[in-house]
């Protein structure tokens, strides 16, 4: 059954959401976007803010529910009725724009909430992963630490973390870095970069061109909910087809 | 100094106050009792409600808010008479304790619906996105992330709600409910003198003035802590 004749999915596209549309009241915000993404894949997207971004992140683990188009992650329809999404979005990590740690818990709590109410892992269990993720991030010493005594740069590494530990088949960022001061910004960039080593599939919407540059796979220029281009790192960035995606990379050089 | 001696005779009787003293500490049990089963109740149905409205049911949402808005605005003597001198006609016939903890439970349940609520909702949606994100469900989202958050933002209000609603319970003597007013209400018609009202509303005092304190030493303690 999970096998799918289309010639798509044989392919081995770990993420396959096609046509995505997402209608927020009379607005249409995403208006029938691909995004496929192959296993150990960085795709960067990029686009003015306002473009859809977000949204079709948060359509991918249907946190927001697409208005249409089709959704699979490793075959599985996302979409379905039958899929328990509570499930599945334990296999898609998510990183915020604001981190989102849960204030009220430690830095370990935040990391063995899922753990132990999803997962059901017993608390020692759940304590050691957390700590050996909390390690991968370089946070395990402030384990015991609320989020309110971190800086931006940890709590986002920390975030990293909390959808780490759930051994997810890929992770959703959603503008990883840009609440963060300047220079805390490369601590997190690191941490993505060591995760890219370690073969983990990521689509981040972000700003950081220069990282981008270096560290993406594939690039996916998006505007006003639809896709314009997309293309290896050195094709966008250095032979973009479109004037669109000329003049907005120009835009946010300077 | 006539004048003097007559003010004490009538409100610091030391005869009546040892003859009537035993009725007096009843009513101080009746109370307590009454009292916690009103905070129990009113502050776990409030909470019930406010989770339920977090749903976003519209045929769920539009009875909660209306029983909240009713109780908040009615006279809490007012609940408690209908109930005690109406539903009777009907043919329900509710003990007068019954009737006091329902009709103050209502009220304590209507307003704390409220204040929970607003603490729900200053919850960041972010805090929803990120524990739906992991897997948890929407019940585990509310119960383990947002109300630990909302029921920190939601305790000083609740507090003085719950103090000002409980006290409410010396209403019970206008339909015969043996708490400390109703005690102190008979003994000063046996009695004659005003006496036992004093050691009423000195017994108010000992069981408010812990409350009134603790809810101070939370106010402060939730002021510095931003987190």
């Amino acid at each position: 059954m999970l096998m799918s004749s289309s010639p798509v999915a044989s392919q081995g596209f770990l993420l396959e959401a096609l046509q995505i549309r997402k209608t927020f009241g009379q607005t249409e915000v995403l208006k029938g976007v691909d995004l496929q993404v192959k296993a150990g894949e960085l795709v960067f997207l990029i686009g003015p803010s306002g473009s859809g971004k977000s949204t079709l992140l948060r359509c991918c683990n249907r946190l927001e529910e697409p208005t249409g188009g089709t959704l699979k992650l490793n075959g599985t329809d996302l979409l379905a009725r039958s899929t328990d999404i509570n499930e599945m979005r334990r296999k898609i990590g998510m990183v915020f724009q604001s981190f989102n740690l849960y204030p009220h818990l430690t830095v370990i709590g935040n990391v063995t909430l899922a753990l132990r109410k999803v997962m059901k892992m017993p608390k020692a269990e759940a304590d050691a992963r957390a700590i050996e993720n909390l390690k991968l991030v370089g946070m395990a010493e402030k384990a015991l630490s609320y989020p309110s005594q971190l800086s931006g740069g940890q709590q986002q590494r920390v975030g990293i973390a909390r959808s780490l530990a759930l051994n997810p088949m890929m992770i959703l960022m959603d503008e990883p870095t840009s609440a963060l001061d300047p220079e805390l910004v490369d601590s997190v960039l690191e941490v993505i970069k060591s995760l890219r080593d370690r073969g983990m599939t990521m689509v981040i919407a972000s700003h950081e061109m220069n990282f981008a540059r270096n560290a993406a796979d594939r690039v996916v220029f998006l505007e006003n909910g639809l896709v314009v281009e997309s293309g290896t790192a050195e094709q966008i960035f250095t032979n973009a087809q479109h004037e669109r995606t000329r003049q907005f990379l120009r835009q946010v050089r300077h | 100094m006539e004048t003097w001696n007559r003010f004490v005779f009538t409100f610091f009787n030391a005869d009546i106050a040892w003859r009537y003293w035993p009725t007096i500490v009843e009513g101080l049990w009746v109370t307590i009792a009454a009292g916690l089963l009103v905070v129990v109740t009113g502050v776990t149905c409030g909470m019930l409600l406010a989770s339920l409205r977090t749903l976003g049911i519209r045929a769920l949402n539009i009875p909660i808010i209306l029983f909240v808005d009713i109780f908040r605005a009615l006279p809490p003597l007012a609940i408690i008479l209908v109930i005690f001198f109406g539903l009777p006609n009907v043919g329900i016939v509710l003990p007068s304790l019954v009737v006091l903890w329902t009709s103050l439970g209502a009220v304590l349940a209507a307003f704390s619906e409220e204040v929970f609520w607003a603490g729900i909702t200053s919850v960041p949606p972010g805090q929803w996105m990120a524990s739906r994100s992991t897997g948890m469900t929407f019940g585990q989202t509310l119960f383990h992330v947002i109300l630990p958050q909302a029921v920190k933002l939601a305790i000083p209000p609740l507090t003085n709600r719950t103090i000002s609603i409980t006290k409410n319970l010396a209403l019970g003597s206008a339909i015969g409910v043996n708490e400390i007013l109703g005690q102190a209400n008979s003994a000063l018609s046996m009695s004659s003198n005003a006496t036992p009202l004093t050691m009423g509303a000195f017994l108010y005092v000992l069981v408010f003035a812990p409350l009134i304190l603790a809810s101070r030493m939370l106010e402060r303690r939730y002021q510095w802590g931003g987190h």
